[in-house]
């Protein structure tokens, strides 16, 4: 069959530029890029190109430009190229359409129509630089009240507190697994967790037995495939996360092809070599609320009441009661995983159309939980779509305690977006298990740069509050009176529980 | 959450009420009045000290029993224990005199479990290792996501018949259906069977009816290696809850096989 698909990119080289030295053929996991060293000459095939800039970024002679291709078929405003290309495409394979990282289309971003106050003449503004500021989070489960009684002038505290996760930012990376990305990603995120205080997320794909040196800055996630999760797995983590959903994906499971379940990963999920490993929807032990709270409880009865446990939800219309109900099954933690929650794979369908962004549901869930009485009982914590400092802080002050970065963290990784993980043919060493690939990103430099990056959104996290006049971060939470919407409708303002700007 | 008079007795230092007989090696706990939290607490305590026999009298729903144990201790349980029954269980060994409910062996990776009765839903879900044996019957999706791995291969045993989508999603391990005790046709109206089964091996005593499979699953007479497989595993049943080995044996068996390894490799336009 004729393939009627035409390329999404062009490759432009400057052969004055072009030294023929063969670094965007070997680049390439794609395959653009063909030298012909007889011929002195160098071929493209702009139809395998994703857009991930590898060659562009590599070139030593800075010889190649990447953009869209300008052919686009006869205007229309229903039937553009992504229509018209994904139908070519399904046609042509009988397939389900896939795709990797969030939901790209243009939803509004709430984010980006809230802006954050700031002091002026009275309750001056805080210098971080040369004043304390606390950005120190803790997650758990926090008592109603607190018996405190003073012995010999000192308090002494008799409650009992569930336990804690400390974080020193309030900045955490999202569950992704080994699997879905390589194992020197993995130890990237997690000595990055480690030395920033803070912690990452296995994902389901279990725990490679050398990480499991980052146990403290660990949390083990329990997904319906149960991958990996045996006892060793449940005690190293300093938390577990019950995975019901995720915001890629809300509703369904997840396959990963039995090609990418090699050696190593066939050891650490604990399945055969080859085979498909399949994540079902739902978690056949859980059909209601209360079965969720029989396997919060089972966690917790696994490891001796000493660690919090967190369940993960997609952000979807039902969120806020949902999320009440998560509270009441014990969680220690709810984390709500938005519409632009990325992922190593999901339905294009899915991905593009089934949730709603965390902002509102973040807004809904915090609201419920308060008028309930219950917020204290659960920490919360948002994901899905939280690109810059800016974006942290407004998730704290619309009543998050903590957030997740995924996609943010990869990129800071060298992940150009280009939305193709699920070939297992990342150029940029992150999804793919390939090792001639893997070895790209060394552990190393990946530490380091997502070191640098969460430290430099802990400065910038720290010069927003000295300027609203806070010093502790725990004084931003769910203070939406530091927020103000623009551009947004009466609806959405009642839903996000903040006024207008000027009001 | 109500602990009962459970915590408050342990505070006035009254704990060998619940301890009726302490051997050092045999310990016997009664469960009446006690929250399941508590149970397991005592229970854990019992094991960590050495205990290599702990009986639990008077269970009545209690969850959770073996859960976060590491030790290779035996629980005896007379009752109908609670939910999760050895859920993440990884060493001990546990009888059960009378039936259990759903959740048994949930996510199990090691250990033995021996319930002289029935058992109900998702028994050995995502189960990577040890083994359980069930005299009577089982609810729905028994075997659903059983695993394999390495030198880990569950096995479950049911004496009796089954309920929809046995094996669902099974990906490893092996499960024996014995169809000995239960309602006459019991196992004929089970359908489902195997849906989704990527890997791992069903072995029922009887025929099987095509229209009762799964489209991944696919099912032929068992063979002589099977009938190896089965041989020590129809033995041990016997040995726990009684019968003879060579009539079990006598009749015909099928055996369940999934169809691939990968079946849903078609399903996406990469």
């Amino acid at each position: 069959m004729i393939s009627y698909l035409w390329p999404r990119f062009l490759v432009e080289r400057d052969l004055r530029r072009c030294i023929r030295c063969g670094v965007c053929t070997r680049q390439c996991a794609f395959e653009v890029h063909h030298l012909y060293e007889e011929e002195d000459w160098v071929y493209s095939d702009e139809s395998a190109c994703v857009g991930c800039l590898r060659c562009v970024t590599l070139c030593p002679t800075k010889a190649l430009v990447v953009r869209p291709n300008p052919t686009q078929p006869p205007p229309n405003a229903n039937w553009t190229t992504e229509y018209l290309q994904n139908i070519y495409k399904q046609a042509e394979t009988g397939g389900v359409l896939l795709t990797g990282m969030g939901c790209d289309k243009g939803y509004p971003v709430y984010w980006d129509r809230m802006v954050l106050d700031a002091s002026q003449v009275s309750n001056p503004s805080i210098d971080p630089l040369r004043e304390p500021m606390e950005l120190r989070t803790y997650l758990g489960a926090k008592p109603d009240s607190l018996e405190v009684e003073r012995v010999e002038g000192r308090p002494v505290l008799h409650t009992k507190l569930a336990p804690q996760l400390e974080l020193a930012v309030p900045i955490m990376f999202s569950a992704i697994s080994y699997g879905a990305i390589s194992y020197n990603a993995c130890e990237s995120l997690a000595r990055a967790a480690a030395e920033l205080g803070t912690f990452y997320n296995t994902g389901e794909g279990g725990l490679h037995r050398n990480l499991y040196r980052y146990g403290k800055n660990t949390i083990c996630q329990v997904a319906s495939g149960r991958f990996g999760v045996h006892a060793d797995y449940l005690e190293v983590a300093a938390a577990l996360e019950i995975k019901i959903g995720q915001g890629a994906k809300p509703g369904i499971g997840g396959h990963l092809p039995g090609e990418k379940v090699t050696g190593e990963i066939s050891r650490t999920r604990m399945i055969p070599r080859g085979t498909d490993a399949l994540s079902p929807a739902p978690h056949h032990d859980i059909y209601s609320i209360e079965d969720l709270a029989q396997l919060v409880y089972a966690l917790k009865e696994a490891t001796d009441w000493e660690k919090p446990v967190s369940v993960k939800i997609a952000a979807v219309h039902n969120s806020a009661a949902i999320a009440s109900g998560i509270v009441r099954a014990g969680a220690d933690i709810v984390v709500l995983d938005g519409i632009r929650g990325g992922t190593g794979a999901a339905p294009t369908m899915i991905r593009d159309n089934v949730g709603i962004p965390v902002e509102l549901a973040l807004a809904a869930v915090d609201d419920r939980l308060r008028r309930e009485g219950i917020r204290n009982r659960a920490s919360l914590v948002v994901a899905g779509g939280i690109r810059c400092s800016a974006d942290v802080v407004k998730a704290i002050a619309l009543g998050a305690d903590a957030v997740y970065i995924g996609t943010a963290a990869l990129v800071a990784l060298g992940c150009h977006v280009c939305q193709r993980c699920y070939t297992g043919k990342c150029n940029w060493g992150i999804a793919t298990q390939d090792p001639r690939l893997t070895r790209r990103l060394n552990p190393d430099v990946g530490a380091r740069r997502l070191v640098n990056l969460v430290r430099a959104w802990s400065h910038e996290i720290m010069e927003m509050l000295g300027g609203m006049g806070i010093n502790a971060i725990e004084s931003l939470r769910g203070n939406r009176l530091k927020l103000r919407g623009v551009g947004l409708n009466q609806e959405e303002l009642e839903i996000l529980g903040i006024r207008h700007a000027g009001r | 959450m109500s602990v009962g008079k459970g915590i408050s007795v342990i505070r006035r230092g009254k704990l060998p009420r619940f301890v009726e007989d302490s051997t050092g090696y045999e310990v016997v706990l009664r469960a009446e009045g006690l929250h399941w939290r508590e149970l397991n607490r005592l229970v854990k305590r019992e094991a960590a000290r050495g205990a290599a026999r702990i009986k639990l009298e008077g269970v009545c729903g209690h969850r959770y029993i073996g859960t976060g144990v590491r030790e290779p201790v035996e629980l005896v349980v007379r009752g109908v224990p609670g939910n999760d029954l050895g859920a993440f269980m990884n060493g001990p060994r546990v009888v059960v005199y009378g039936n259990a409910q759903d959740g048994v062996g949930n996510t199990m990776n090691g250990g033995e479990i021996i319930i002289h009765g029935r058992a109900g839903d998702i028994l050995a879900m995502g189960m990577r290792g040890g083994r359980i044996l069930v005299r009577e019957g089982v609810g729905y999706r028994a075997a659903i996501h059983m695993k394999e791995y390495g030198n880990c291969r569950p096995v479950l045993v049911i004496g009796g018949g089954v309920q929809d989508f046995l094996g669902e999603y099974m990906a490893g391990g092996l499960v024996v259906v014995l169809r000995l005790h239960g309602r006459k046709g019991e196992f004929e109206r089970a359908r489902h069977v195997g849906t989704g089964m990527h890997g791992g091996l069903i072995l029922v005593r009887g025929e099987v009816g095509e229209q009762q499979l799964g489209r991944e699953a696919a099912c032929v007479p068992a063979d002589e290696g099977d009938l190896e497989i089965l041989g020590p595993l129809v033995e041990e049943y016997t040995r726990h809850f009684g019968g003879d080995p060579d009539q079990i044996m006598s009749g015909v068996f099928t055996r369940i096989y999934p169809r691939s390894h990968r079946p849903f490799g078609g399903l996406y336009a990469y």
